[in-house]
Protein backbone atom coordinates (compact mmCIF):
# COMPACT_ATOMS: atom_id res chain seq x y z
CA UNK A 1 0.00 0.00 0.00
CA UNK A 2 2.89 2.34 0.78
CA UNK A 3 4.16 4.10 -2.31
CA UNK A 4 0.81 3.76 -4.05
CA UNK A 5 -0.81 7.00 -5.10
CA UNK A 6 -4.16 6.91 -3.32
CA UNK A 7 -7.03 9.37 -3.55
CA UNK A 8 -7.85 11.36 -0.41
CA UNK A 9 -11.60 11.68 0.23
CA UNK A 10 -13.38 12.35 3.53
CA UNK A 11 -15.60 9.45 4.62
CA UNK A 12 -18.48 11.91 5.07
CA UNK A 13 -18.41 12.40 1.29
CA UNK A 14 -18.90 8.70 0.77
CA UNK A 15 -21.88 8.85 3.09
CA UNK A 16 -23.35 11.78 1.11
CA UNK A 17 -23.06 9.81 -2.12
CA UNK A 18 -24.57 6.70 -0.60
CA UNK A 19 -27.44 8.68 0.80
CA UNK A 20 -28.39 10.13 -2.58
CA UNK A 21 -28.25 6.68 -4.12
CA UNK A 22 -30.53 5.36 -1.38
CA UNK A 23 -32.90 8.29 -1.79
CA UNK A 24 -33.35 7.50 -5.48
CA UNK A 25 -34.04 3.83 -4.82
CA UNK A 26 -36.16 4.01 -1.69
CA UNK A 27 -38.94 6.52 -1.02
CA UNK A 28 -38.97 5.65 2.68
CA UNK A 29 -35.57 7.22 3.25
CA UNK A 30 -35.85 10.50 5.16
CA UNK A 31 -33.02 12.67 6.43
CA UNK A 32 -32.96 14.69 9.62
CA UNK A 33 -30.34 17.25 10.46
CA UNK A 34 -29.40 19.28 13.51
CA UNK A 35 -28.18 22.38 11.70
CA UNK A 36 -24.88 21.02 10.36
CA UNK A 37 -26.45 20.07 7.07
CA UNK A 38 -23.58 21.15 4.86
CA UNK A 39 -20.84 19.71 7.07
CA UNK A 40 -22.48 16.28 7.38
CA UNK A 41 -23.24 16.15 3.63
CA UNK A 42 -26.94 15.75 4.42
CA UNK A 43 -27.41 18.75 2.14
CA UNK A 44 -26.52 16.58 -0.87
CA UNK A 45 -29.72 14.66 -0.16
CA UNK A 46 -31.64 17.82 0.70
CA UNK A 47 -30.92 19.33 -2.72
CA UNK A 48 -32.39 16.37 -4.54
CA UNK A 49 -35.16 15.43 -2.11
CA UNK A 50 -36.20 18.57 -0.22
CA UNK A 51 -39.58 17.08 0.71
CA UNK A 52 -37.86 14.23 2.54
CA UNK A 53 -35.41 16.42 4.42
CA UNK A 54 -36.22 17.76 7.90
CA UNK A 55 -34.14 20.35 9.69
CA UNK A 56 -34.53 20.34 13.47
CA UNK A 57 -32.22 23.22 14.32
CA UNK A 58 -29.58 22.90 17.00
CA UNK A 59 -31.56 20.25 18.85
CA UNK A 60 -29.96 16.82 18.75
CA UNK A 61 -32.23 15.27 21.38
CA UNK A 62 -35.31 16.39 19.47
CA UNK A 63 -33.78 15.13 16.24
CA UNK A 64 -33.27 11.62 17.62
CA UNK A 65 -36.81 11.52 19.04
CA UNK A 66 -38.27 12.78 15.78
CA UNK A 67 -36.30 10.11 13.93
CA UNK A 68 -37.81 7.51 16.26
CA UNK A 69 -41.27 8.74 15.30
CA UNK A 70 -40.47 8.40 11.60
CA UNK A 71 -39.17 4.88 12.19
CA UNK A 72 -42.37 3.90 14.02
CA UNK A 73 -44.22 4.87 10.84
CA UNK A 74 -42.04 2.62 8.67
CA UNK A 75 -39.72 5.31 7.36
CA UNK A 76 -35.94 4.88 7.42
CA UNK A 77 -34.59 8.03 9.02
CA UNK A 78 -30.94 9.09 8.85
CA UNK A 79 -30.25 11.50 11.72
CA UNK A 80 -27.12 13.48 11.00
CA UNK A 81 -24.84 15.66 13.08
CA UNK A 82 -21.31 15.73 14.47
CA UNK A 83 -20.31 12.61 16.39
CA UNK A 84 -19.85 14.44 19.68
CA UNK A 85 -23.43 15.67 19.63
CA UNK A 86 -24.99 12.57 18.11
CA UNK A 87 -23.45 10.14 20.57
CA UNK A 88 -23.08 12.33 23.64
CA UNK A 89 -25.72 15.02 23.67
CA UNK A 90 -28.52 12.70 22.59
CA UNK A 91 -27.33 9.53 24.32
CA UNK A 92 -30.38 8.98 26.51
CA UNK A 93 -32.68 9.61 23.55
CA UNK A 94 -30.75 7.00 21.60
CA UNK A 95 -30.94 4.65 24.57
CA UNK A 96 -34.67 4.93 25.28
CA UNK A 97 -36.31 6.19 22.11
CA UNK A 98 -34.17 4.22 19.65
CA UNK A 99 -32.20 1.27 21.06
CA UNK A 100 -34.75 0.11 23.66
CA UNK A 101 -37.48 0.13 21.01
CA UNK A 102 -35.03 -1.39 18.49
CA UNK A 103 -36.13 1.18 15.92
CA UNK A 104 -34.82 1.42 12.41
CA UNK A 105 -32.94 4.70 12.93
CA UNK A 106 -29.59 5.33 11.28
CA UNK A 107 -27.42 7.75 13.22
CA UNK A 108 -24.69 9.51 11.33
CA UNK A 109 -21.90 10.99 13.42
CA UNK A 110 -19.46 12.92 11.27
CA UNK A 111 -16.30 14.67 12.46
CA UNK A 112 -15.28 11.70 14.58
CA UNK A 113 -11.82 11.59 16.11
CA UNK A 114 -8.95 14.03 16.26
CA UNK A 115 -8.88 14.41 12.48
CA UNK A 116 -11.45 17.17 13.04
CA UNK A 117 -8.36 19.27 13.68
CA UNK A 118 -8.38 22.93 14.77
CA UNK A 119 -11.88 22.95 16.31
CA UNK A 120 -10.35 21.22 19.29
CA UNK A 121 -11.56 19.05 22.13
CA UNK A 122 -15.26 19.96 22.24
CA UNK A 123 -15.69 18.94 18.63
CA UNK A 124 -13.36 15.95 18.48
CA UNK A 125 -15.48 12.91 19.25
CA UNK A 126 -13.30 10.31 20.95
CA UNK A 127 -15.99 8.31 22.72
CA UNK A 128 -18.68 7.25 20.23
CA UNK A 129 -17.69 3.60 19.96
CA UNK A 130 -17.69 3.27 23.75
CA UNK A 131 -20.98 5.11 24.18
CA UNK A 132 -22.82 3.23 21.45
CA UNK A 133 -21.29 -0.17 22.14
CA UNK A 134 -22.94 -0.47 25.55
CA UNK A 135 -26.43 -0.13 24.08
CA UNK A 136 -28.25 -3.38 23.27
CA UNK A 137 -29.53 -3.65 19.68
CA UNK A 138 -27.02 -1.09 18.39
CA UNK A 139 -24.77 -1.73 15.40
CA UNK A 140 -21.67 0.44 14.92
CA UNK A 141 -19.78 0.88 11.67
CA UNK A 142 -16.51 2.79 11.31
CA UNK A 143 -15.66 2.85 7.60
CA UNK A 144 -11.99 3.06 6.67
CA UNK A 145 -12.49 5.17 3.55
CA UNK A 146 -15.08 7.03 1.50
CA UNK A 147 -15.97 4.02 -0.62
CA UNK A 148 -16.53 1.85 2.42
CA UNK A 149 -18.58 4.68 3.96
CA UNK A 150 -20.80 4.73 0.89
CA UNK A 151 -21.27 0.98 1.00
CA UNK A 152 -21.89 1.03 4.75
CA UNK A 153 -24.55 3.70 4.29
CA UNK A 154 -26.33 1.70 1.61
CA UNK A 155 -25.96 -1.61 3.48
CA UNK A 156 -27.19 -0.14 6.76
CA UNK A 157 -30.69 0.05 5.32
CA UNK A 158 -30.80 -3.70 4.81
CA UNK A 159 -30.29 -4.14 8.51
CA UNK A 160 -33.52 -3.47 10.40
CA UNK A 161 -32.57 -1.73 13.62
CA UNK A 162 -30.42 1.09 14.95
CA UNK A 163 -27.08 1.70 13.28
CA UNK A 164 -24.45 4.26 14.21
CA UNK A 165 -21.97 5.19 11.46
CA UNK A 166 -18.82 7.05 12.50
CA UNK A 167 -17.38 9.30 9.83
CA UNK A 168 -14.47 11.70 9.53
CA UNK A 169 -14.09 15.27 8.45
CA UNK A 170 -10.71 15.22 6.72
CA UNK A 171 -9.54 13.41 3.63
CA UNK A 172 -8.79 9.75 4.16
CA UNK A 173 -6.85 7.47 1.77
CA UNK A 174 -9.19 5.43 -0.39
CA UNK A 175 -7.79 1.96 0.14
CA UNK A 176 -10.75 -0.27 -0.75
CA UNK A 177 -12.10 -1.17 -4.17
CA UNK A 178 -15.61 -1.85 -5.43
CA UNK A 179 -14.63 -5.48 -5.90
CA UNK A 180 -13.65 -5.90 -2.22
CA UNK A 181 -16.13 -7.73 -0.03
CA UNK A 182 -18.19 -5.65 2.39
CA UNK A 183 -20.68 -7.13 4.81
CA UNK A 184 -21.72 -5.49 8.06
CA UNK A 185 -20.28 -7.50 10.94
CA UNK A 186 -17.77 -9.35 8.78
CA UNK A 187 -14.17 -8.24 9.21
CA UNK A 188 -11.93 -8.01 6.16
CA UNK A 189 -8.49 -9.55 6.29
CA UNK A 190 -6.32 -7.21 4.19
CA UNK A 191 -3.07 -9.08 4.65
CA UNK A 192 -2.42 -12.48 6.08
CA UNK A 193 0.40 -12.97 8.56
CA UNK A 194 1.55 -15.38 11.22
CA UNK A 195 3.41 -13.42 13.91
CA UNK A 196 0.65 -11.18 15.22
CA UNK A 197 -2.61 -9.55 14.11
CA UNK A 198 -3.30 -5.84 13.85
CA UNK A 199 -6.98 -4.88 14.04
CA UNK A 200 -7.90 -1.37 12.96
CA UNK A 201 -10.95 0.65 12.03
CA UNK A 202 -11.58 3.97 10.31
CA UNK A 203 -8.67 5.78 8.80
CA UNK A 204 -6.31 3.96 11.17
CA UNK A 205 -6.54 1.01 8.77
CA UNK A 206 -4.28 2.90 6.36
CA UNK A 207 -1.83 3.76 9.11
CA UNK A 208 -1.84 0.11 10.20
CA UNK A 209 -1.08 -0.96 6.62
CA UNK A 210 1.96 1.30 6.64
CA UNK A 211 2.98 -0.28 9.94
CA UNK A 212 2.75 -3.76 8.40
CA UNK A 213 5.17 -2.70 5.67
CA UNK A 214 7.59 -1.41 8.30
CA UNK A 215 7.30 -4.58 10.36
CA UNK A 216 8.03 -6.66 7.29
CA UNK A 217 11.39 -4.89 6.95
CA UNK A 218 12.19 -6.17 10.43
CA UNK A 219 11.16 -9.67 9.45
CA UNK A 220 7.84 -9.54 11.30
CA UNK A 221 4.90 -11.01 9.44
CA UNK A 222 1.80 -9.17 10.68
CA UNK A 223 -1.77 -9.99 9.76
CA UNK A 224 -3.92 -6.90 9.10
CA UNK A 225 -7.67 -6.84 9.62
CA UNK A 226 -10.05 -4.02 8.72
CA UNK A 227 -12.62 -4.37 11.49
CA UNK A 228 -15.18 -1.91 10.13
CA UNK A 229 -17.94 -3.13 12.43
CA UNK A 230 -17.00 -2.73 16.11
CA UNK A 231 -20.47 -4.05 16.95
CA UNK A 232 -21.58 -6.76 16.44
CA UNK A 233 -17.90 -7.65 16.39
CA UNK A 234 -16.61 -10.49 14.25
CA UNK A 235 -15.73 -12.90 17.06
CA UNK A 236 -14.67 -15.75 14.81
CA UNK A 237 -12.11 -13.55 13.11
CA UNK A 238 -10.69 -12.40 16.46
CA UNK A 239 -10.53 -15.89 17.96
CA UNK A 240 -8.85 -17.19 14.82
CA UNK A 241 -6.32 -14.36 14.91
CA UNK A 242 -5.56 -14.92 18.58
CA UNK A 243 -5.08 -18.65 18.20
CA UNK A 244 -3.15 -18.52 14.93
CA UNK A 245 -0.90 -15.50 15.53
CA UNK A 246 -0.74 -15.37 19.33
CA UNK A 247 -0.60 -11.58 19.75
CA UNK A 248 -2.97 -8.71 18.99
CA UNK A 249 -2.69 -4.97 18.42
CA UNK A 250 -5.90 -2.90 18.29
CA UNK A 251 -5.69 0.51 16.64
CA UNK A 252 -8.29 3.25 16.92
CA UNK A 253 -8.60 7.03 16.53
CA UNK A 254 -10.66 6.96 19.70
CA UNK A 255 -10.30 6.58 23.43
CA UNK A 256 -9.09 3.13 24.36
CA UNK A 257 -11.45 3.15 27.38
CA UNK A 258 -14.34 0.92 26.44
CA UNK A 259 -13.75 1.45 22.75
CA UNK A 260 -12.73 -0.61 19.73
CA UNK A 261 -9.70 -2.23 21.34
CA UNK A 262 -11.69 -3.04 24.45
CA UNK A 263 -14.30 -4.80 22.33
CA UNK A 264 -11.57 -6.94 20.76
CA UNK A 265 -9.87 -7.59 24.12
CA UNK A 266 -13.15 -8.83 25.60
CA UNK A 267 -13.37 -11.51 22.94
CA UNK A 268 -9.70 -12.42 23.27
CA UNK A 269 -9.75 -12.72 27.06
CA UNK A 270 -12.85 -14.86 27.15
CA UNK A 271 -11.92 -17.19 24.33
CA UNK A 272 -8.21 -17.35 23.68
CA UNK A 273 -6.11 -15.18 26.01
CA UNK A 274 -3.02 -13.79 24.28
CA UNK A 275 -1.21 -10.43 24.67
CA UNK A 276 -3.20 -7.40 23.46
CA UNK A 277 -1.74 -3.93 22.98
CA UNK A 278 -3.75 -0.81 22.31
CA UNK A 279 -2.97 2.13 20.08
CA UNK A 280 -5.44 4.91 20.76
CA UNK A 281 -6.08 7.91 22.92
CA UNK A 282 -5.39 7.38 26.59
CA UNK A 283 -7.74 9.17 28.95
CA UNK A 284 -7.28 12.61 27.42
CA UNK A 285 -9.34 15.19 25.60
CA UNK A 286 -8.36 16.36 22.16
CA UNK A 287 -6.62 19.65 21.38
CA UNK A 288 -6.51 22.09 18.48
CA UNK A 289 -4.05 21.47 15.70
CA UNK A 290 -3.86 20.28 12.12
CA UNK A 291 -4.92 16.64 11.71
CA UNK A 292 -1.42 15.56 10.71
CA UNK A 293 0.10 17.21 13.76
CA UNK A 294 -2.51 15.66 16.00
CA UNK A 295 -1.88 12.10 14.78
CA UNK A 296 1.75 12.68 15.70
CA UNK A 297 0.86 14.35 19.01
CA UNK A 298 -1.43 11.54 20.15
CA UNK A 299 0.84 8.75 18.95
CA UNK A 300 -1.41 7.41 16.22
CA UNK A 301 1.25 6.98 13.56
CA UNK A 302 2.50 3.84 11.87
CA UNK A 303 5.64 4.04 14.01
CA UNK A 304 3.49 3.87 17.16
CA UNK A 305 1.72 0.81 15.80
CA UNK A 306 5.09 -0.77 15.00
CA UNK A 307 6.21 -0.10 18.58
CA UNK A 308 3.01 -1.63 20.00
CA UNK A 309 3.40 -4.64 17.72
CA UNK A 310 6.93 -5.26 18.96
CA UNK A 311 5.77 -4.97 22.57
CA UNK A 312 2.98 -7.43 21.94
CA UNK A 313 5.42 -9.84 20.33
CA UNK A 314 7.75 -9.57 23.31
CA UNK A 315 4.89 -10.55 25.58
CA UNK A 316 4.18 -13.67 23.57
CA UNK A 317 5.08 -16.85 25.41
CA UNK B 1 -68.16 8.83 17.20
CA UNK B 2 -70.36 6.50 19.24
CA UNK B 3 -69.71 6.53 22.94
CA UNK B 4 -71.63 5.68 26.06
CA UNK B 5 -73.18 8.52 27.95
CA UNK B 6 -71.14 10.67 30.29
CA UNK B 7 -72.48 9.02 33.41
CA UNK B 8 -71.32 5.63 32.17
CA UNK B 9 -67.90 7.06 31.46
CA UNK B 10 -67.71 8.64 34.90
CA UNK B 11 -68.42 5.21 36.35
CA UNK B 12 -65.80 3.72 34.10
CA UNK B 13 -63.27 6.27 35.40
CA UNK B 14 -63.92 5.12 38.94
CA UNK B 15 -63.65 1.46 37.97
CA UNK B 16 -60.34 2.24 36.31
CA UNK B 17 -59.15 3.95 39.49
CA UNK B 18 -60.03 0.81 41.40
CA UNK B 19 -58.01 -1.27 38.93
CA UNK B 20 -55.07 1.10 39.23
CA UNK B 21 -55.04 0.82 43.00
CA UNK B 22 -55.33 -2.94 42.90
CA UNK B 23 -52.48 -3.17 40.40
CA UNK B 24 -50.25 -0.91 42.45
CA UNK B 25 -51.06 -2.62 45.72
CA UNK B 26 -50.28 -6.04 44.26
CA UNK B 27 -47.11 -4.70 42.67
CA UNK B 28 -46.01 -3.13 45.94
CA UNK B 29 -44.51 -0.16 44.10
CA UNK B 30 -45.37 2.34 41.37
CA UNK B 31 -46.69 5.83 40.82
CA UNK B 32 -50.06 6.32 42.43
CA UNK B 33 -50.55 10.10 42.26
CA UNK B 34 -49.75 10.64 38.59
CA UNK B 35 -51.76 7.59 37.54
CA UNK B 36 -54.92 8.74 39.30
CA UNK B 37 -54.64 12.26 37.87
CA UNK B 38 -54.84 11.17 34.22
CA UNK B 39 -57.81 8.79 34.33
CA UNK B 40 -60.45 11.10 32.85
CA UNK B 41 -58.01 12.31 30.19
CA UNK B 42 -57.49 8.71 29.09
CA UNK B 43 -61.20 7.92 29.23
CA UNK B 44 -62.01 10.94 27.05
CA UNK B 45 -59.29 9.88 24.63
CA UNK B 46 -60.03 6.18 24.40
CA UNK B 47 -63.84 6.48 24.48
CA UNK B 48 -64.16 9.59 22.35
CA UNK B 49 -61.23 11.29 20.65
CA UNK B 50 -59.02 8.44 19.43
CA UNK B 51 -59.65 6.49 16.26
CA UNK B 52 -58.52 3.02 17.28
CA UNK B 53 -59.35 -0.67 17.15
CA UNK B 54 -58.43 -2.86 20.13
CA UNK B 55 -58.82 -5.95 17.91
CA UNK B 56 -56.29 -4.54 15.49
CA UNK B 57 -53.80 -2.49 17.53
CA UNK B 58 -51.52 -1.95 14.53
CA UNK B 59 -54.38 -0.70 12.30
CA UNK B 60 -52.77 1.65 9.79
CA UNK B 61 -55.50 4.27 10.05
CA UNK B 62 -55.36 4.52 13.84
CA UNK B 63 -54.57 7.65 15.78
CA UNK B 64 -51.51 7.40 18.02
CA UNK B 65 -51.51 7.96 21.75
CA UNK B 66 -48.09 8.40 23.35
CA UNK B 67 -47.73 8.40 27.11
CA UNK B 68 -44.67 10.58 27.47
CA UNK B 69 -45.05 10.58 31.25
CA UNK B 70 -44.38 6.86 31.30
CA UNK B 71 -44.71 6.53 35.07
CA UNK B 72 -48.46 7.04 34.70
CA UNK B 73 -48.70 3.69 32.90
CA UNK B 74 -50.90 1.89 35.45
CA UNK B 75 -53.74 4.16 34.30
CA UNK B 76 -53.02 3.45 30.64
CA UNK B 77 -52.72 -0.30 31.24
CA UNK B 78 -56.08 -0.30 33.03
CA UNK B 79 -57.76 1.59 30.18
CA UNK B 80 -56.18 -0.62 27.52
CA UNK B 81 -57.34 -3.76 29.35
CA UNK B 82 -60.83 -2.28 29.70
CA UNK B 83 -60.84 -1.59 25.95
CA UNK B 84 -59.79 -5.19 25.29
CA UNK B 85 -56.24 -4.68 24.02
CA UNK B 86 -55.11 -7.47 26.34
CA UNK B 87 -56.39 -9.71 29.08
CA UNK B 88 -57.59 -8.00 32.25
CA UNK B 89 -55.87 -10.69 34.33
CA UNK B 90 -52.53 -9.36 33.06
CA UNK B 91 -53.09 -6.18 35.06
CA UNK B 92 -52.36 -7.98 38.30
CA UNK B 93 -48.87 -8.90 37.07
CA UNK B 94 -47.74 -5.27 36.83
CA UNK B 95 -44.01 -4.91 37.52
CA UNK B 96 -43.54 -8.66 37.98
CA UNK B 97 -40.76 -10.63 36.30
CA UNK B 98 -42.00 -12.01 32.99
CA UNK B 99 -44.91 -9.59 32.69
CA UNK B 100 -45.40 -7.43 29.60
CA UNK B 101 -46.65 -4.76 31.98
CA UNK B 102 -43.30 -3.23 32.77
CA UNK B 103 -42.83 -0.60 35.45
CA UNK B 104 -42.67 1.91 32.63
CA UNK B 105 -44.28 1.20 29.25
CA UNK B 106 -42.48 -0.96 26.74
CA UNK B 107 -43.24 -1.21 23.05
CA UNK B 108 -44.67 -4.64 22.32
CA UNK B 109 -47.61 -4.67 24.71
CA UNK B 110 -50.71 -4.30 22.50
CA UNK B 111 -51.85 -0.68 22.50
CA UNK B 112 -48.51 0.71 23.70
CA UNK B 113 -47.05 2.89 20.95
CA UNK B 114 -43.72 3.84 22.55
CA UNK B 115 -41.40 2.84 25.33
CA UNK B 116 -41.19 5.74 27.73
CA UNK B 117 -40.11 6.57 31.23
CA UNK B 118 -37.14 8.81 30.71
CA UNK B 119 -39.08 12.05 30.70
CA UNK B 120 -39.32 14.61 27.94
CA UNK B 121 -38.99 12.32 24.94
CA UNK B 122 -42.55 11.66 23.78
CA UNK B 123 -43.34 14.92 22.03
CA UNK B 124 -40.39 14.62 19.66
CA UNK B 125 -41.57 11.13 18.74
CA UNK B 126 -45.10 12.48 18.23
CA UNK B 127 -43.70 15.04 15.79
CA UNK B 128 -41.86 12.35 13.86
CA UNK B 129 -45.04 10.30 13.54
CA UNK B 130 -46.97 13.39 12.46
CA UNK B 131 -44.39 14.39 9.85
CA UNK B 132 -44.32 10.85 8.48
CA UNK B 133 -48.13 10.83 8.32
CA UNK B 134 -48.01 14.06 6.37
CA UNK B 135 -45.54 12.53 3.89
CA UNK B 136 -47.92 9.58 3.51
CA UNK B 137 -50.89 11.95 3.08
CA UNK B 138 -52.53 10.19 6.00
CA UNK B 139 -54.98 12.08 8.20
CA UNK B 140 -54.16 10.27 11.43
CA UNK B 141 -53.68 12.33 14.56
CA UNK B 142 -51.04 12.00 17.27
CA UNK B 143 -51.82 12.62 20.94
CA UNK B 144 -49.07 12.97 23.51
CA UNK B 145 -49.66 13.19 27.25
CA UNK B 146 -47.01 14.93 29.34
CA UNK B 147 -46.74 15.72 33.01
CA UNK B 148 -46.35 19.34 34.04
CA UNK B 149 -43.16 18.48 35.94
CA UNK B 150 -41.97 16.69 32.82
CA UNK B 151 -41.97 19.99 30.95
CA UNK B 152 -38.91 21.01 33.00
CA UNK B 153 -37.10 18.94 30.38
CA UNK B 154 -35.50 21.05 27.65
CA UNK B 155 -36.31 18.49 24.97
CA UNK B 156 -40.01 19.23 25.41
CA UNK B 157 -39.40 22.80 24.28
CA UNK B 158 -37.18 21.73 21.43
CA UNK B 159 -40.07 19.56 20.29
CA UNK B 160 -42.58 22.35 20.91
CA UNK B 161 -40.60 24.53 18.48
CA UNK B 162 -40.44 21.74 15.92
CA UNK B 163 -44.20 21.15 15.98
CA UNK B 164 -44.87 24.86 15.55
CA UNK B 165 -42.23 25.27 12.84
CA UNK B 166 -43.72 22.44 10.79
CA UNK B 167 -47.28 23.60 11.57
CA UNK B 168 -48.18 20.16 12.88
CA UNK B 169 -51.91 20.53 13.36
CA UNK B 170 -52.11 16.73 13.54
CA UNK B 171 -50.30 16.86 16.89
CA UNK B 172 -52.21 17.39 20.11
CA UNK B 173 -50.28 17.57 23.37
CA UNK B 174 -52.04 17.19 26.68
CA UNK B 175 -50.56 18.46 29.92
CA UNK B 176 -51.53 16.69 33.13
CA UNK B 177 -51.44 19.99 35.02
CA UNK B 178 -51.50 18.70 38.58
CA UNK B 179 -48.94 21.22 39.84
CA UNK B 180 -46.91 18.62 41.72
CA UNK B 181 -43.72 16.78 40.94
CA UNK B 182 -41.61 14.38 42.95
CA UNK B 183 -39.74 17.06 44.91
CA UNK B 184 -42.80 19.18 45.72
CA UNK B 185 -45.01 21.80 44.14
CA UNK B 186 -43.85 22.60 40.61
CA UNK B 187 -43.68 26.31 41.41
CA UNK B 188 -41.31 25.60 44.32
CA UNK B 189 -39.12 23.08 42.51
CA UNK B 190 -38.60 25.24 39.43
CA UNK B 191 -41.17 27.89 38.75
CA UNK B 192 -42.14 27.69 35.09
CA UNK B 193 -43.76 31.09 35.31
CA UNK B 194 -46.45 32.04 32.82
CA UNK B 195 -47.11 28.49 31.74
CA UNK B 196 -49.90 29.09 29.24
CA UNK B 197 -48.02 32.00 27.69
CA UNK B 198 -44.98 29.79 27.27
CA UNK B 199 -46.92 27.40 25.04
CA UNK B 200 -48.59 30.28 23.19
CA UNK B 201 -45.26 31.95 22.57
CA UNK B 202 -43.86 28.70 21.29
CA UNK B 203 -46.56 28.79 18.60
CA UNK B 204 -49.20 26.52 20.09
CA UNK B 205 -52.94 26.94 20.38
CA UNK B 206 -53.69 26.45 24.07
CA UNK B 207 -56.92 24.95 25.34
CA UNK B 208 -57.52 25.08 29.07
CA UNK B 209 -59.89 22.62 30.63
CA UNK B 210 -60.87 20.72 33.74
CA UNK B 211 -58.95 17.48 33.51
CA UNK B 212 -61.48 15.55 35.57
CA UNK B 213 -64.60 16.65 33.64
CA UNK B 214 -65.06 14.09 30.87
CA UNK B 215 -67.54 16.21 28.91
CA UNK B 216 -65.26 19.23 28.96
CA UNK B 217 -62.31 17.07 27.98
CA UNK B 218 -64.26 15.71 25.02
CA UNK B 219 -65.08 19.24 23.94
CA UNK B 220 -61.41 20.18 24.29
CA UNK B 221 -60.38 17.28 22.06
CA UNK B 222 -63.06 18.24 19.54
CA UNK B 223 -61.82 21.80 19.53
CA UNK B 224 -58.20 20.71 19.09
CA UNK B 225 -59.22 18.86 15.93
CA UNK B 226 -60.51 22.10 14.41
CA UNK B 227 -57.23 23.99 14.90
CA UNK B 228 -55.44 24.34 11.57
CA UNK B 229 -51.89 25.40 10.78
CA UNK B 230 -50.52 24.99 14.29
CA UNK B 231 -50.30 22.34 16.99
CA UNK B 232 -52.67 22.39 19.94
CA UNK B 233 -52.01 21.75 23.60
CA UNK B 234 -54.75 20.91 26.06
CA UNK B 235 -53.71 22.05 29.49
CA UNK B 236 -55.88 19.98 31.78
CA UNK B 237 -56.17 21.09 35.39
CA UNK B 238 -55.95 17.95 37.46
CA UNK B 239 -55.47 16.83 41.01
CA UNK B 240 -52.62 14.48 41.70
CA UNK B 241 -54.04 11.40 43.38
CA UNK B 242 -57.59 12.33 42.31
CA UNK B 243 -60.37 10.23 43.77
CA UNK B 244 -58.71 9.06 46.96
CA UNK B 245 -58.93 11.66 49.74
CA UNK B 246 -55.71 10.80 51.51
CA UNK B 247 -53.71 10.67 48.28
CA UNK B 248 -55.01 13.86 46.67
CA UNK B 249 -52.43 16.63 46.42
CA UNK B 250 -49.97 14.73 48.56
CA UNK B 251 -46.49 14.91 47.11
CA UNK B 252 -45.35 11.85 49.03
CA UNK B 253 -47.77 9.76 46.98
CA UNK B 254 -45.85 10.46 43.75
CA UNK B 255 -43.90 7.24 43.69
CA UNK B 256 -45.38 4.83 46.21
CA UNK B 257 -48.07 2.16 46.15
CA UNK B 258 -50.85 1.71 48.73
CA UNK B 259 -50.43 -0.76 51.53
CA UNK B 260 -53.22 -3.26 52.11
CA UNK B 261 -55.06 -1.14 54.67
CA UNK B 262 -54.75 1.99 52.53
CA UNK B 263 -56.00 0.03 49.57
CA UNK B 264 -59.10 -1.04 51.45
CA UNK B 265 -59.83 2.52 52.59
CA UNK B 266 -59.40 3.78 49.03
CA UNK B 267 -61.73 1.10 47.66
CA UNK B 268 -64.38 2.05 50.17
CA UNK B 269 -64.16 5.69 49.09
CA UNK B 270 -64.31 4.80 45.43
CA UNK B 271 -67.28 2.47 45.91
CA UNK B 272 -69.11 5.27 47.70
CA UNK B 273 -68.32 7.64 44.86
CA UNK B 274 -69.58 5.06 42.41
CA UNK B 275 -72.86 4.87 44.29
CA UNK B 276 -73.34 8.62 44.01
CA UNK B 277 -73.14 8.72 40.20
Amino acid sequence: MAGEKLKMVPTRDGFGEGLIELGRKNKDIVVLSADLTDSTRANWFKKEFPERFFGLGVAEQDMIGTAAGFALMGKIPFACTFGVFASGRAWDQIRVSVAYMNLNVKIIGTHGGISVGPDGATHQALEEISLMRILPNMTIIVPCDALEAKRATIESVNLKGPVYIRLGRSGAHVITKESDPFKIGKAVCLKDGKDLTIFACGQMVYEAALACDELKKDGIDARLVNMHTPKPIDKDCIIKAASQTGAIVAVEEHTIAGGFGSAIAEVVIENCPVPVKFVGIRDRFGVSGEPDELFEHFGLRAKNIVQAAKEALAMKR
Amino acid sequence: MNHPNIRELQKKAIEIRKDILKMLTLAGSGHTGGSLSIVEILVALYYHALKNDPNNPKWKERDYFLLSKGHGCPALYAVLAEKGYFNREDLWKLRKLGSMLQGHPQLGLPGIEISSGSLGQGLSIANGIALAARLDKSDIRVYCLLGDGETNEGQVWEAAMTAAHYKLDNVCAIIDFNKLQIDGFCCDVKDMGAYFDKWKNFGWETIETDGHDIKKLMNAFDKAKTIKGMPAVIIAHTIKGKGVSFVENKVEWHGIAPKKEEYERAMKELDEALGKI
